[in-house]
């Protein structure tokens, strides 16, 4: 498993870098958060220009043809910049899911709109609180119509097109921009992306091809979770770098805030974590590009890992800012909210420690036997 | 990778596949017998020219790189072959050293034995009031002619009782500030004066020694490097222990599988609170392994991973799992029993691992590290940067 990336993907990080540096500024998430548009329309416009959205999809559908690795080193950079633009909902959720399960029709119809960033989608399983659970959706397609209420559904209302976790369960394909969809936006706990309540009244939809819809939403979800294991790993290594930052710029009884043991200790723990996670990830990312038949742990791996570096470093760095990282004018809150979207958004650690934890005594099972 | 590099892996797996068949399963070794095995065993490497790959011929190696060394290392790891620590020691933490700051003479004199299997090694830096604060050390050597007379006192010297050759750390200067008075010497351990005493540990086992130099006569052909270049030499034998320990923890790690299969066996795998443990003890040692990988990479760039970090994580999961191995079993997993073989291994790693989390940098020291030079934050005030025999407690 080749655990680097290549000079090719390293350029690719360094370009999506410098125009996130320079679109996804505090100043700009802080005007945005209180703006109610929930996307910088301009950078996403840019963002597909670079081919950033077609990466992983294949040619013949308008993409890039890149592989997986790819799309996981832009999403390390979406996730350093809290970039406030729908690559994870559009890309890493509804992309993907139309590739594992889109039938030829719909995959030629909806992959070339969304690689070029005219079509924005999401992607629909929850259905209020609980975990995502594909035996107890209620919501039901049927007779090409469908039926029920989604929510948290992730930016809903900048989504054109839907992929729908239905009764079965299955995969349903719904534009949203249709009278039988109603939308109510939630308050959410981190308003940089902003997710909705969706209600479907009969509204017209086509199945999808997934003949084994456990496993495509398990593949989905072990897909999407690597890629959100980047933006996390991005995203906690620049929470760490701030924090490291500040206490380098303050000083306090005479000495560089820093220069305190109870810091520098406090931040080798984080840099610990953010190292393992970005260790993991990048095993994962191999595993992913390969298909291995290890994805499932790997993932799971990928994801705890990340999941705890980015929680523990986001709030790690609020508390090393002292009290004006409480303040609205402070850095600190966007990575503090979006740390625990990310947490939650494909399932809490609870949900994933079961998943990996199955895994693994399910393969202890046999020798045991 | 190169095809040269595939067709040296090809290579070496063959020789192995005839010469290494031997060590397939692992076997009960009394120490005597392991230090024997580990030597002939290095012996049989050199007469094939993989004793030390990136070495003349003559010197059991093949002038290879270093990276066909790493090849050669992975595909080794897949045999339980022997090796104690004093080969280890030799190979791993005295040669590298003798060849950056010795003279091409000195790493000829002491290489040829060390990869020809024909000498072991132990470690003479530790001292009964330097640990951590390893350059605050106190034992002695007075020039005397061609020669250098030492006197002190060694401590946590593993294998000093098997050892011919050690690396010794020794004030040659005591009116210059700590870090400038020390210089490094090669010590033959059966010069007259030199008295090892084994420490009985908390183990019950003593792996440990104290040793005692009395008017031990070094001559001045076996001082590595400049006088007062010792700390120098001693970073560079630090920064090769670090490296090398992620390795052999790994081997005695019994690993977050087996763990697993112990918290179903005990009916403690339904619990969330049992789950999140083995998941982040999973996450830490699949993220070791990765990052081990990664390192060898990197260095290979010239860059610097935090290797520190391996064993601050490592040593640590080794203690917390071995506890929950013991808690699974709940009062009576603390007690032997006939149905339970694997108990002893878990009490020995236990206490072990309250060793590693000292020995070779205690997880406060790395933490400092990583911080300083991972992360660039300033380093600890220092109170100490006047002359050795000005500071407290010394003069």
């Amino acid at each position: 498993m080749d655990l680097e990336l290549s000079d090719e993907q390293k350029q690719l990080k360094e370009q999506v870098g410098r125009l996130l540096d320079e679109k996804a500024t505090p100043d700009a998430l802080r005007k945005l958060i209180t703006s109610d548009a929930g996307i910088d329309r301009d950078l996403w416009t840019q963002v597909a220009e670079l081919g950033l959205l077609g990466a992983a999809i294949p040619e013949e559908y308008g993409g890039v043809g890149l592989g997986a690795k790819d799309l996981c080193v832009i999403a390390e950079e979406m996730g350093r910049t809290v970039a406030p633009v729908p690559f994870f909902s559009s890309i890493c959720l509804a992309a993907e899911a139309l590739l594992l399960a889109g039938t030829e029709a719909q995959k030629a119809e909806w992959l070339p709109k969304i690689a070029s960033g005219e079509v924005i989608a999401t992607f629909a399983w929850n259905e209020g609180p609980g975990a995502a659970d594909a035996a107890s959706v209620t919501a039901k397609l049927a007779g090409g119509k469908l039926t029920g209420i989604k929510s948290p559904v992730p930016d809903a209302e900048l989504a054109d097109l839907a992929v729908v976790v239905v009764a079965g369960p299955k995969l349903a394909l719904v534009n949203l921009k249709q009278s039988g969809v109603r939308l109510e936006p939630l308050t959410g706990f981190d308003q940089l992306r902003k997710h909705a309540k969706v209600f479907f009244a009969d509204a017209d939809a086509e199945a999808m091809d997934a003949a084994d819809g456990h496993e495509t939403l398990r593949r989905l979800y072990d897909r999407a979770a690597v890629f959100e294991a980047f933006e996390q790993t991005g995203a906690a290594e620049s929470a760490m770098l701030m924090a490291r930052d500040y206490t380098l710029g303050r000083y306090t009884f005479g000495r560089q805030l820093a220069s305190y043991q109870a810091i520098k200790h406090r931040l080798a723990d984080i840099l610990v974590m953010v190292e393992l996670a970005r260790s993991n990830a990048l095993y994962a990312a191999a595993a992913l590009d390969a298909d291995a038949a290890d994805l499932p742990v790997a993932a799971a791996t990928a994801r705890l890992a990340a999941t705890r570096a980015y929680e523990i470093a986001a709030r790690e760095n609020l508390q090393l800012h002292g009290g004006i990282g409480f303040t609205w004018e402070a850095n600190c809150h966007f990575h503090y909210r979006r740390a625990r979207l990310l947490a939650l958004n494909l399932g809490s650690a609870e949900v994933w420690e079961g998943k990996l934890i199955d895994a693994l005594s399910a393969e202890n099972a046999p020798a045991a036997a | 990778m190169s095809d040269q590099d595939e067709t040296f892996r090809a290579e070496a797996q063959a020789w192995l596949a005839e010469h290494a068949a031997k060590f397939r399963e692992p076997v009960e070794l009394t120490d005597e017998e392991l230090v024997a095995a580990s030597l002939a065993w290095q012996k049989e490497k050199a007469q094939a020219g993989y004793g030390w790959i990136p070495a003349p011929p003559e010197m059991g190696g093949r002038n290879g790189a270093n990276r066909l060394a790493t090849i050669f290392a992975e595909e080794e790891g897949r045999y339980y072959y022997p090796m104690f620590t004093g080969l280890g020691i030799g190979k791993g933490m005295a040669m590298p050293t003798i060849q950056k700051h010795g003279t091409p003479e000195q790493y000829e004199r002491f290489g040829k034995p060390t990869f020809w299997g024909e000498a072991a090694w132990c470690q003479l830096f530790s001292e009964p009031s330097a640990g951590s604060d390893l350059a605050g050390l106190r034992t002695k050597a007075v020039r005397d002619g061609d020669n250098w007379i030492v006197n002190g006192q060694k401590v946590w010297s593993s294998w000093a009782h098997h050892a011919d050759y050690a690396i010794l750390l020794a004030r040659t200067d005591p009116t210059v500030v700590k870090h400038a008075g020390i210089t490094f010497f090669v010590l033959d351990m059966r010069t007259p004066g030199v008295e090892v005493r084994p420490i009985r540990q908390i183990s019950g086992k003593s792996d440990f020694n104290e040793t005692f130099l009395t008017d031990v006569v070094i001559p001045d052909a076996n001082r590595i490097g400049a006088e007062g270049e010792g700390w120098a030499c001693a970073m560079t034998v630090l920064t090769h222990e670090r490296n090398g320990s992620s390795g052999s923890l790994r081997e005695t790690d019994g690993g977050v599988r087996a763990l697993i299969a112990k918290a179903a066996q005990s009916g403690r795998l339904d619990s969330a609170a049992v789950r999140a443990k083995l998941a982040q003890w999973w996450v830490e040692e699949q993220g070791l392994a990765h990052f081990g990988k990664r390192i060898n990479a990197a260095l290979a760039r010239g860059e610097s991973p935090p290797v520190a970090m391996v064993k601050l994580v490592a040593a640590s999961k080794l203690q917390q799992m071995n506890a929950f191995h013991m808690d699974a079993d709940e009062y009576d997993g603390l007690f032997l029993g006939d149905d339970k073989p694997e108990q002893e291994g878990v009490f020995y790693q236990y206490t072990w691992s309250a060793a590693l989390r000292i020995a070779g940098g205690a997880d406060e020291i790395l933490r400092n590290q990583l911080a300083e030079r991972a992360l660039g934050m300033p380093s600890e005030p220092r109170m100490d940067k006047v002359p050795f025999n000005e500071l407290p407690g010394v003069k």
